[in-house]
């Protein structure tokens, strides 16, 4: 490839834009109908009507900023199928209708692509390598812009991931850069885009805080209270109100804000999905039904006081564990709250700038993801990504995110069931995984192994595990008794790696502050 | 860079880790120097391994070729005959369920006029192991007479499964180098693949030939010429054994249907009788070939034989009797194919982006001098002739330029515009009109690039060459 300046990012760009062109025909999900009705639901109905709508089962439960988008769709999509916007149209898909939603996906990607390149230019490239293949920037480009995760859920599943993600790098590459106002107006767009990114929001709250609103610190590092500059708070305050008045106001106005919250938040859904996303209840979960079955094996329980309704029955809904304490919201929130704390607490008393800002956004992503209720198995996306930034700086970052990055794609191949998805999406997990080893490995070569021995064999055994879920078990006679056996296996052993990578990363951030602390004492 | 690389430390205050320093403090730097390309130490390994590069090639191809494959194909749910798709299926069929005396013959069980077998014998070895795998997976798939237009899912990911398979065993074939028997047994084994390969034949034939005569006829050549022979002898005669004596009777058919069936015919001009058509094109393929085979006979090299197959194919191909599209495999001819095939995207897709990695890889808009186009000694002859010769890299760039809008120009047309009412035929004409002025044009400058390649330019180059292999 020619080392002609940014002509390989083009390259990359406009590579994996052809790649998601051919991905069009591919099979998609019902989040495609969602999509589909709520474009008819913004472009058929008054503003007073889209939080209410119930004709579709697929209700309007983004906020607001989402449904101006799929308003302004709603304009284009008109010249492609006008057939599509009729509310009534359940689950239509004419080929117009499927073009234009995925094309609409494809370059609504531009601004992840655009916030790839920031982050890129944020990147210190001090090591001047000679071949194009070992730069940082490369390595960080490859790794954002092909995403396993990201492609397949946006260009095959059906979502619109991109852009939000380039939102939210464009606003972590903004704050590195130290425009800071500017990051906080994306991120406060960002939440009125999709409000599963209020995961992420303690690190943002508290890095603004420390790093802007105080300005600065003391010469051992620690905060200068007396540099409390008002001016920044007003602004960031500003920035959000006006953010918010734009999005809630005209619902405010038209006393639809609880209908709008209800929607939005809807806790009447289970503890977990159908398909367990990979977190710490998947385990809890496991450990529960294990103990139910040992517990009828021993007689230890009455099987006749065991309820029917299954966790994995593919139903939404309320259940009950048997042997261990039942989960309520409150809970989840609880431990949230707690999970996220000691990150929370490590930004504001030793900030590290931007570095520091990063690692405490992926603990909390990776924390409400191991924690909150009815999480889905995408969200692990949002771990991945701003990882991705760290792992090319640091070898201890780079091995955990290589498991992170393994086993989390790893979790979302039950979201592609069909026959003809298989070897593409065999291929295209090889094709990442592959290069994400061998770049990170040359990377940083003069370190010792990113991954040690117990990691690697741990990863290994995904082939089997994959080999058994998909070819062996559907030809067993279990199959139509146990349907539920791969998704339960792909979950548990997925929850492991992300417990261990999330504990690992916990534990490398809390102990190289001490060190730093001990060093800046000395 | 460096500049905006300091911009992320923190506010101010010294000991602290900013984004910028913390990189630099990774403890395996050797004294905390910059590393530069020259100061590796022995024990590093110099960038990504090749093995790594080349694994993520090859998954990358496979990848777009599957996400090419989500598409339709040809035939799809189309009775009666459905299309290529169904006759592979067919063949699995017939090769599995019926007794290998009965492939090519017209039986009560096998009707050769729903797609009967067509090709040489290692194809339908191909499809009966394929086919054996097939029932192992679904009886269904290749029952007699009950399977016929089984089109569903897992057996579309089986048959594109085996259509991969099918290339990679001719990619293994093609990768003999110097190796003169390998190569003549894997040619053989091509040629009973698909008799396609005949078009190559004969660049084979008069290199192998060619190389034969240097070694002198009495001692080494003699020697080399026995083998070849025995080696296509003994390639031809396993390939064939098991159909006993009806070989002859196999033959007879076949040739006798390509040339002479006038009902199967596409293309008739009523101008003049198909005997004459036949000798004529007969004819002047055969004189097209002869300069560039005869050079290779008389000076036989590698490059020469690489541009011999080339222009030998693309004769066959221009002036041959009944050519089918397929046997260019050139993205732009196939187009109004493609489009009755309604693959649009995988073509809209495909065709720049292959074009793209070909501009980026190859430089092909700045190597248009006439020495990096070979023609040198050509240009030398001519001198003297033609003055226009000096701006001949403008000339180049502006054709390629043209060619490549005219190209764009006519795929859009045929997509999107619906052709006028008194000339149904117009794209598709069109397309083939274009094409054809290109293959001639590449006819002639291959045959030039072959026929002036002098003695003395080449004669350390050709030697180097040929033992690189």
């Amino acid at each position: 490839m020619a080392a002609g300046g940014r002509g390989w990012f083009r390259a990359l760009a406009l590579g994996v834009s052809f790649l998601k062109c051919l991905l069009i025909p591919a099979y998609y999900s019902t989040d495609f109908e969602v999509h589909r009705n709520w474009l008819a639901i913004t472009h058929s109905l008054p503003l007073s009507q889209w939080y209410y709508e119930a004709t579709s089962e697929w209700t309007l439960d983004y906020p607001p900023f989402f449904a101006w988008f799929e308003y302004a769709l709603s304009h284009i999509a008109k010249y492609f199928d006008p057939q599509m916007l009729v509310v009534e149209n359940l689950n239509y898909a004419s080929r117009a209708t499927v073009f234009f939603q995925r094309l609409s996906v494809i370059l609504t990607d531009t601004l992840f692509i655009y916030a790839v390149h920031e982050c890129c230019r944020c990147i210190n490239g001090k090591r001047a390598a000679k071949d194009i293949l070992e730069k940082p920037t490369f390595i960080l480009a490859v790794l954002l812009l092909w995403n396993f995760g990201l492609l397949i859920v946006d260009h095959i599943h059906f979502q619109y991931n991109g852009f939000l993600f380039g939102l939210m790098l464009l606003s972590v590459a903004r704050l590195c850069q130290k425009r800071y106002l500017e990051g906080a107006l994306l991120f406060a767009v960002l939440l009125h885009f999709k409000h599963i990114y209020i995961y992420v929001a303690p690190a943002y709250g508290i890095y603004l805080l420390r790093s802007y609103c105080f300005t600065a610190n003391n010469a051992d590092g620690s905060l200068k209270w007396r540099s409390f500059s008002f001016l920044h708070v007003t602004l960031l305050g500003l920035i959000v109100c006006l953010v918010s008045a734009l999005s809630l106001g005209p619902f405010l106005v038209l006393g639809q804000l609880p209908q709008v919250i209800s929607r939005l938040f809807p806790f009447k859904r289970g503890l977990c999905h159908a398909y367990w996303a990979p977190n710490f209840w998947a385990l809890y979960n496991a450990v529960d039904k294990a103990l139910t079955v040992l517990g009828l094996k021993c007689n230890f329980l009455d099987s006749t006081k065991i309820p029917k309704a299954s966790m994995t029955g593919g139903l939404v809904q309320e259940f009950q564990h048997t042997v261990l304490p039942s989960v309520t919201p409150l809970a989840t929130l609880i431990c949230t709250f707690i999970a996220i704390l000691p990150s929370v607490f490590c930004l504001w008393f030793k900030p590290q700038g931007p570095r520091g800002f990063l690692q405490c956004l992926v603990l909390c992503a990776l924390s409400s993801f191991m924690f909150g209720w009815h999480v889905h198995e995408k969200a692990i996306l949002l771990a991945i990504l701003p990882l991705s930034l760290l792992s090319i700086q640091r070898a201890k970052d780079a091995g955990i995110y290589l498991i992170l990055a393994t086993t989390g794609h790893f979790s979302l191949f039950p979201l592609l069931f069909t026959p003809p998805e298989l070897p593409i999406k065999i291929l295209l997990m090889l094709l990442f995984t592959v290069y994400s080893f061998s770049a990170l490995k040359s990377l940083f070569r003069r370190e010792k192994p990113l991954l040690n021995w117990i990691e690697t064999i741990y990863l290994i055994q995904l082939v089997p595990l994959e080999i058994f879920c998909e070819i062996i078990f559907p030809l067993t006679p279990w199959k139509r008794h146990f349907p539920f056996v791969p998704l339960l296996l792909t979950s548990v052993y997925c929850a492991l790696g992300i417990t261990y990578a999330w504990l690992k990363l916990y534990i490398s951030v809390l102990t190289e502050r001490t060190s730093v602390r001990q060093k800046a004492d000395a | 860079a460096a500049r905006v690389g300091s911009q992320l430390g923190p506010a101010g205050g010294q000991g602290q880790l900013g984004w910028a320093r913390s990189s630099a403090l990774l403890p395996a730097r050797a004294g905390g120097s910059e590393e530069t390309g020259a100061e590796r130490g022995p024990w590093s390994v110099p960038g990504m391994e090749k093995w790594s590069l080349m694994t993520i090639t090859v998954l990358l191809a496979l990848t777009v070729r599957w996400a090419v494959s989500l598409g339709s194909y040809s035939g799809a749910g189309k009775p009666p005959m459905y299309g290529d798709y169904e006759a592979q299926r067919h063949w699995q069929e017939i090769t599995y369920n019926l007794p290998i005396r009965q492939w090519y013959f017209n039986t009560s069980d096998n009707n050769l006029l729903y797609w009967g077998l067509d090709y040489p014998p290692l194809t339908a070895y191909h499809s009966f192991v394929c086919a054996y795998i097939a029932k192992l997976i679904n009886p269904d798939w290749v029952a007699l007479h009950t399977s016929r237009g089984y089109e569903s899912q897992p057996h579309k990911l089986f048959m594109r499964t085996t259509v991969s398979l099918g290339l990679a065993l001719w990619a293994v074939l093609c990768l003999s180098h110097d190796w003169d028997l390998l190569g003549s047994v894997a040619f053989c084994l091509a040629l009973n693949y698909k008799q396609m390969e005949l078009y190559h034949s004969l660049p084979f034939f008069c290199y192998l030939l060619g190389k034969c005569f240097k070694k002198g006829l009495k001692g080494k050549g003699l020697v080399l010429l026995a083998k070849l022979a025995g080696t296509v002898l003994v390639s031809f005669a396993a390939c064939w054994l098991p159909f006993g004596t009806d070989v002859e009777q196999i033959m007879q058919d076949k040739v006798a249907n390509i040339w002479c069936s006038l009902s199967v015919l596409i293309k008739i001009k009523n101008v003049i009788s198909p005997r004459t058509q036949l000798k004529l094109s007969f004819a002047v393929t055969f004189l097209s070939l002869l300069p560039a085979c005869i050079k290779l006979t008389v000076q036989p090299s590698l490059r020469g034989f690489k541009f011999a197959l080339v222009s030998c194919a693309l004769s066959f191909f221009l002036f041959s009797f009944q050519v089918h599209e397929k046997s260019i495999l050139l993205v732009s001819v196939l187009l109004p194919l493609l489009l009755k095939d309604e693959l649009l995207l995988p073509y809209a897709v495909t065709t720049p982006a292959f074009l793209a990695v070909c501009l980026a890889s190859f430089s092909i808009l700045e190597k248009t001098s006439a020495e990096d186009l070979q023609l040198k000694a050509f240009s030398l002859s001519l001198k003297g002739y033609v003055s226009w010769f000096k701006s001949f890299p403008r000339i180049v760039r502006s054709l390629f330029l043209l060619s490549l809008s005219l190209m764009a120009v006519l795929s859009v047309l045929s997509a999107a515009v619906p052709p006028p009412q008194h000339l149904p035929d117009l794209f598709p004409v069109a397309v083939a009109v274009v094409s054809c002025l290109h293959f001639l044009l590449f006819l002639v400058y291959f045959n030039v690039v072959i026929l002036w390649d002098s003695k003395n330019r080449g004669q350390k180059k050709i030697k180097y060459l040929e033992e690189e292999g």
